[in-house]
């Protein structure tokens, strides 16, 4: 009986269906780092780079001045203190900048925090280039304590003609205790 | 051993010749497609009520401004609830419904491909609407974070019921999936002799691109949902920024099912549409081949507009205008229906029975939420109407006097042929006459307090919104009274109160569907017919 099933054209294209409908939820899940390639070649959902780059030293464009503003924001939850030691700066492309953060923990405890940049316009994202940041590892900051935390920059001269202003966002995340949260996680 | 092959014998003389079994057991066992049918529909229209009580709930929390019935935490989980079950609850099971009843019976086969399954999808409906009911006596209440179910809402903010809500959407989604598949094997395998597939009536290939449609996307939103579940519970971070996520991903994610859904709701009404008015204008459709393919057109277009919901959230320019013009591209398909439509019925003998007047007012006023559609799509306008009650005046003259008219004018067109006599005509035209001006009173204001800013999904609004919210709500009560007068109809009609109809039922209906008796048999086409 079972290989004549096959033979059955209803079970041959009902094994065909099957095979669009998983063939279609691995899609769903396949969305997911697709999204992320994508958004890391266009830069449009105003990723910045996740690891240090090297500062190339490019030829420093002396006729173009940049504002680059940064903002902070905490999320519900998270209790520390945190802003940006300078606002806004103006930088010429290509040349090499350091800003410095503010954070202090005021509550009882010890806290992991994890700081999550984000540009707007989203495609000035591609041409902020971090040579140093607290952003690229978690800060655990235990209580009561306070700390600065530097972020070294420099804007790629390839920044389009129509970009002279863009804003560099940083929220700030309580992980302590979840996965991402790797100073727990090998202290114990 | 004797008598063993006696019973058997009987059985199988049994298999050829039975009518439906006694009690229960007829509907929990079933696998007859006529009878799968009528408990979709019955379902859908339980819930379809249900759904409405909801509505009410919001409307007359929106009579007045000012909080005075419920909490703003209850009106967010009846807004929420109120959106799936009509989506999932009443109008995709009412298609299934229709479908079951008549693709079979359109294209000559005796049943449904896979009977079994066909009752295995049904059945596990009510289950899946049980558990989404039951979240709302949860501890902290049911979902509440709106039918979109947007991350962080879902995942960092929601509630215990959320495991609930997911599973019960997963059930959906397998229903459905194997409410397509079944759809999709019977029309491929099963036509009788001689109908091609541009013989085919509209209504088989609307549903066929529909149920295509449905194997696309439905596993998306199981994905989705999933995402949404181990977001919450096991600690991933799909859409949770700190842990690498992106919340903006969930909008991509739903709304690569979310746009395809749409046309899911609204393509088996125009294949309903394309049956009745040629039947009242006494003339064949017209461009019966260019319906055919405005319908592959919407359904390919559907996957690529998906952004348009998500214009604020602050695209780069070139992808705006993609998906607006993307968007506003599938107005010419939809527009050649329409004119088709239109040109059916010029010059034609029209006359205008129960199920003509509903598909009429479908057209004109499908009409109206399309166009509403379009300016909605026009970018730099959107970031003014976005989530204010614009848009919910829109979708719901497209949903409501577009899919939902049109389930109606199904309902009536075809009731006749299910239960062999005509339905009470009185009441239908009261249940239209009210339902077509309530509805109205109901949504159409919605345009104007949405334009002047009056933002959606809030229990409470300003002072200048006060006197449209009143007739709005007036119009919702009104618009929920009237579907009463359509539950007597229908008990009137099951009971088979009425003139006994012929085969044909209506004076120009065509199709194979009207050569069998009236009330069609339990079983049709043994044999399958030749079309010529």
């Amino acid at each position: 009986m079972q290989p004549k099933q096959s033979q059955n054209p209803n079970s041959r294209l009902v094994v065909k269906l099957v095979g669009v409908v998983f063939g279609m939820f691995a899609f769903g899940f396949a969305l997911v780092p697709l999204y992320d390639v994508f958004c890391d070649i266009t830069g449009i959902n105003g990723k910045t780079n996740e690891t240090a780059v090297t500062y190339s030293a490019p030829e420093v464009d002396t006729s173009r001045m940049i504002t680059v503003q940064f903002i902070t924001k905490t999320t519900a939850g998270m209790p520390w203190k945190f802003e940006a030691r300078t606002e806004t700066v103006k930088v010429h492309p290509g040349e090499l900048n350091t800003v410095e953060f503010y954070v202090r923990n005021p509550a009882i405890r010890d806290i992991v925090g994890q700081a999550i940049p984000s540009v707007s316009p989203g495609t000035a994202a591609l041409y902020l280039n971090k040579t140093e940041c607290f952003c690229f590892n978690n800060q655990p900051l235990p209580s009561g304590q306070e700390a600065v935390m530097p972020m070294q920059f420099y804007v790629d001269p390839q920044l389009p003609e129509d970009i002279n202003f863009f804003t560099v966002q940083y929220t700030l995340y309580d992980i302590t205790g979840t996965s991402a949260d790797v100073t727990t996680e090998s202290a114990e | 051993m004797s008598s063993a092959t006696e019973t058997l014998k009987h059985d199988a003389h049994d298999d050829h010749h039975h009518g439906p079994a006694k009690g229960i057991k007829r509907w929990l066992l079933t696998t007859n497609h006529k009878d799968i049918g009528t408990l979709y529909l019955w379902f859908s229209f339980i819930m379809f009520l249900t759904g409405g009580a909801m509505a009410m709930v919001i409307r007359a929390e929106l009579f007045q401004p000012g909080l005075q019935i419920v909490d703003p935490q209850f009106f967010n989980q009846m807004t929420t609830v109120h959106g799936l079950i009509m989506v999932f609850g009443a109008v995709m099971p009412a298609f299934t419904g229709l479908a079951n009843w008549l693709i079979p019976m359109m294209i000559g086969a005796p049943d449904m491909a896979l009977p079994r399954m066909n009752n295995w999808s049904f059945w596990i409906l009510p289950f899946a609407f049980l558990i989404l009911l039951s979240s709302l006596f949860v501890e902290g209440g049911g979902p509440a974070f709106g039918w979109t179910f947007y991350a962080p809402l879902s995942t960092t903010y929601s509630g215990d019921s959320t495991a609930l809500f997911v599973f019960s959407v997963h059930i959906m989604g397998i229903s459905s999936i194997m409410g397509a598949i079944n759809v999709i094997v019977t029309i491929w395998n099963m036509r009788a002799p001689g109908m091609t597939w541009m013989k085919m009536p509209m209504f088989v290939w609307t549903w066929l691109i529909t149920a295509f449609l449905l194997i696309a996307v439905m596993p998306v939103l199981a994905g989705v949902v999933t995402m949404v579940l181990t977001d919450k519970y096991f600690g991933t971070s799909f859409f949770n920024a700190a842990g690498g996520g992106d919340p903006v991903m969930f909008q991509h994610i739903f709304w690569f099912f979310g746009h395809p859904e749409v046309y899911i709701m609204i393509l088996p009404a125009f294949g309903i549409i394309s049956h009745i008015i040629p039947t009242f204008a006494r003339k064949p459709l017209f461009g019966y081949a260019s319906m055919v393919y405005a319908t592959a057109s919407i359904a390919l277009l559907s996957f690529i507009v998906w952004a348009h919901h998500m214009f604020t959230t602050g695209m780069p320019v070139a992808a705006e205008m993609f998906f607006m013009f993307a968007t506003m591209l599938i107005s010419v398909p939809t527009g050649v229906k329409v004119f088709n439509w239109v040109a059916t019925m010029w010059r034609g003998a029209m006359t205008f029975e129960i199920p003509m007047l509903f598909a009429i007012a479908f057209v004109i006023l499908f009409t109206i939420g399309g166009l509403s559609g379009l300016m909605l799509a026009i970018t730099p306008v959107d970031f003014q109407y976005h989530d204010t009650y614009f848009v919910v005046a829109h979708f719901h003259y497209v949903l409501v006097t577009g899919a939902v008219f049109s389930i109606m004018a199904a309902a009536y067109y075809w009731l006749p042929k299910w239960t062999g006599v005509m339905f009470d005509i009185t009441l239908a035209k009261w249940h239209f006459w009210a339902s077509l001006i309530s509805v109205n009173v109901l949504f159409f204001p919605m345009h104007f307090v949405g334009l002047a800013g009056m933002p959606r999904r809030i229990p409470d609004y300003a002072l200048q919104f006060a006197d449209f919210n009143k007739w709005i709500s007036i119009g919702g009560f009104a618009f929920g009274l009237s579907q009463l007068i359509f539950l007597a109809l229908l008990i009137k009609a099951c009971r088979k109160q009425g003139e006994p109809v012929s085969d044909q039922v209506w004076d120009g209906a065509e199709g194979l569907e009207w050569e069998i008796p009236s009330p069609a048999p339990y079983h049709t086409f043994d044999t399958p017919p030749v079309v010529k």
